[in-house]
């Protein structure tokens, strides 16, 4: 058989050669003088070579159907798409959350909780208005259900399907994936309420260099300066400013398939960018919402009553609180309520 | 065991849609879901050539693996199919399938496509062969029946051929021998990592 398939080749390959006047134009690309030459026949292996030197290497045709996704027989990308899903991706998420928690763990068996050290002062002090404590509640709690329906997406036929059977977790799942997509527009709207809220305190400054030079003062007991954010703070605002709005968007592609972006390479891409910005940010939330409840001492209050302690803010946030206690500073902005040093 | 497979001659499809009409009205599949369809490659040109594509029921099928509820099963004939009981319409297996196969009856704003549909190989789904049930999710069992798909078994030149994958790359191999040409196993090579003679 093998002999045999050799000796067709060999016959068609003179064929083809003989059959070279004929031009032969692929509907997805038009053959460049700097590109090789299209096939001279429509041979499927000759095509399937000379589509793989060509963009999207999809073998794109003409039907009567009104369907334009039905027009590509053949996408190869589905392979490759099938191998990045199986491989590359869930080894990403595994070693990035798993890599986290253990990451908090260790933190947490060695060092403990960061304790207030001069003990809590007794008064209170307005650190958040109640719009911006909305703000990081309706994103928090959009994002928990987005990453655990999402999670599901990815891990849930290898963990959770054997526990509970076929049929409850087609249920669940079917479940899960309208919360996926209507969570979704509270958790942009969110991101897009914290963008607008905490930009003016997140802008990177000298403060923040010297915070990351210390560590941010997690490796000893070094507390670096910070205004109302300190630098770790900071990356978390920004990741999720950009890494909820990457989300966001591809999200949206993901819900309108072929409507927002027309290309199943296109689509491919959106759900690849989709699962994979998201497990990012699904590890740095772990590390987030460890240091804003058992990892700190008085974090917790912060963003639940809007107010925190003052001697925590003195030895966390030192430069913000002399900004808010004493009005005549430059770029300070009083919060409602706060009185001035003097009147201590 | 065969090892169930589709091969379209292109050499000899006309393009006349009687295999996309004939699983049609077989299986009664609904408007908008096309199990299989026609596609012309250089439409009006010199070597222009029509094939009918399908499922092609792949081995290491994609659709299997990207599925997030793993509704994807193959037979002992390697026949793949699912299971719309479990199927939540989630699109995924449409972003794998290197064939375009899948299909849903809605468009999918919010995620409401609706459960897969695709070429079942004229097998039916996982309900008992040939009950009402399983024709109302999936058509026709002809293979239960010993038949072959309808698409190949009523093509008028005989362009499409289903059966064991063996048998059908010889008579194809036979073919390009005795008439001197041929344009391949249009998908084999994605399908099944396999090439066919010519």
């Amino acid at each position: 058989m093998n002999g045999f398939t050799l000796k067709l080749r060999a016959v068609l390959a003179a064929l083809v050669i003989c059959l070279g006047a004929a031009t032969l134009d692929v509907s997805t690309a038009v053959a460049q003088s700097a590109q090789p030459a299209a096939p001279a026949a429509a041979h499927e292996e000759v095509l399937f070579r000379y589509l793989q030197t060509q963009g999207s290497g999809n073998l794109v045709g003409r039907v009567s159907i009104p369907d334009h996704k039905a027009a590509t027989l053949i996408q190869p990308g589905g392979r490759e798409f099938q191998e990045t899903w199986r491989g590359p991706m869930k080894w990403i998420a595994a070693v990035a959350i798993i890599g986290m928690i253990v990451l908090v763990g260790i933190f947490y068996a060695v060092k403990g909780p960061i304790r207030t050290t001069s003990g809590y002062a007794g008064r209170l002090i307005k650190r958040f208005r109640g719009i911006d404590v909305f703000a990081h509640w309706l994103t928090a709690v959009s994002f928990v259900v987005l990453a655990i329906t999402g999670l599901n997406i990815t891990f849930g036929r290898y963990l959770l399907l054997p526990l509970i059977g076929a049929e409850a977790f087609t249920s669940w799942s079917e479940a899960a994936k309208v919360a996926h997509n209507f969570m979704g527009f509270p958790f942009t709207l969110g991101v897009l309420l914290m963008f607008v809220l905490f930009l003016k305190d997140n802008i990177f400054d000298k403060t923040d260099l010297r915070w990351f030079a210390q560590g941010g003062g997690m490796i000893g007991h070094a507390h670096p300066p910070a205004r109302k954010f300190n630098g770790g703070q900071k990356i978390v605002y920004w990741a999720t400013v950009f890494g909820g709005g990457a989300l966001a968007v591809t999200g949206f592609i993901l819900m309108f398939p072929f409507q927002i972006v027309t290309s199943i390479d296109g689509m491919q891409l959106a759900l690849q960018l989709h699962g994979i910005i998201a497990f990012l940010m699904i590890a740095l939330i772990i590390g987030h919402i460890y240091l804003g409840s058992i990892g700190m001492e008085g974090a917790f209050r912060a963003m639940w009553s809007g107010k925190v302690d003052l001697n925590w803010a003195k030895e966390h946030h030192p430069l913000w609180v002399e900004e808010i206690m004493n009005p005549t500073r430059k770029d300070s902005s009083l919060p409602a309520g706060a009185k001035g040093a003097g009147a201590d | 065991m065969a090892r169930m497979k589709f091969l379209c001659d292109a050499d000899r499809c006309i393009e006349c849609n009687a295999c996309v009409t004939a699983c049609k009205n077989e299986h009664e599949v609904p408007w908008g879901i096309n199990r299989r369809r026609v596609v012309t490659i250089n439409d009006g040109k010199p070597g222009e050539r029509s094939i009918s594509m399908a499922c092609m029921h792949c081995t290491d099928a994609p659709c299997a693996a990207v599925c997030p509820v793993d509704c994807f099963y193959t037979t002992a004939d390697g026949v793949v199919l699912h299971s719309k009981d479990l199927c939540i319409g989630c699109g995924y297996c449409f972003y794998a399938c290197p064939f375009g196969a899948p299909q849903y009856p809605r468009l999918g704003n919010f995620g409401s496509r609706g459960k897969m549909d695709k070429c079942t190989y004229c097998a039916g789904g996982p309900e008992a062969d040939n009950t009402p049930a399983e024709y109302a999710k999936y058509g026709a069992n002809r293979l239960a029946e010993g038949k072959l798909p309808l698409c190949a078994e009523m093509c008028s030149t005989k362009a499409l051929l289903a059966g064991d994958g063996d048998i059908i790359a010889q008579i194809y191999a036979e073919r390009v021998s005795t008439r001197g040409y041929g344009s391949g196993a249009w998908g084999w090579r994605t399908a099944y990592k396999d090439m066919v003679a010519g």
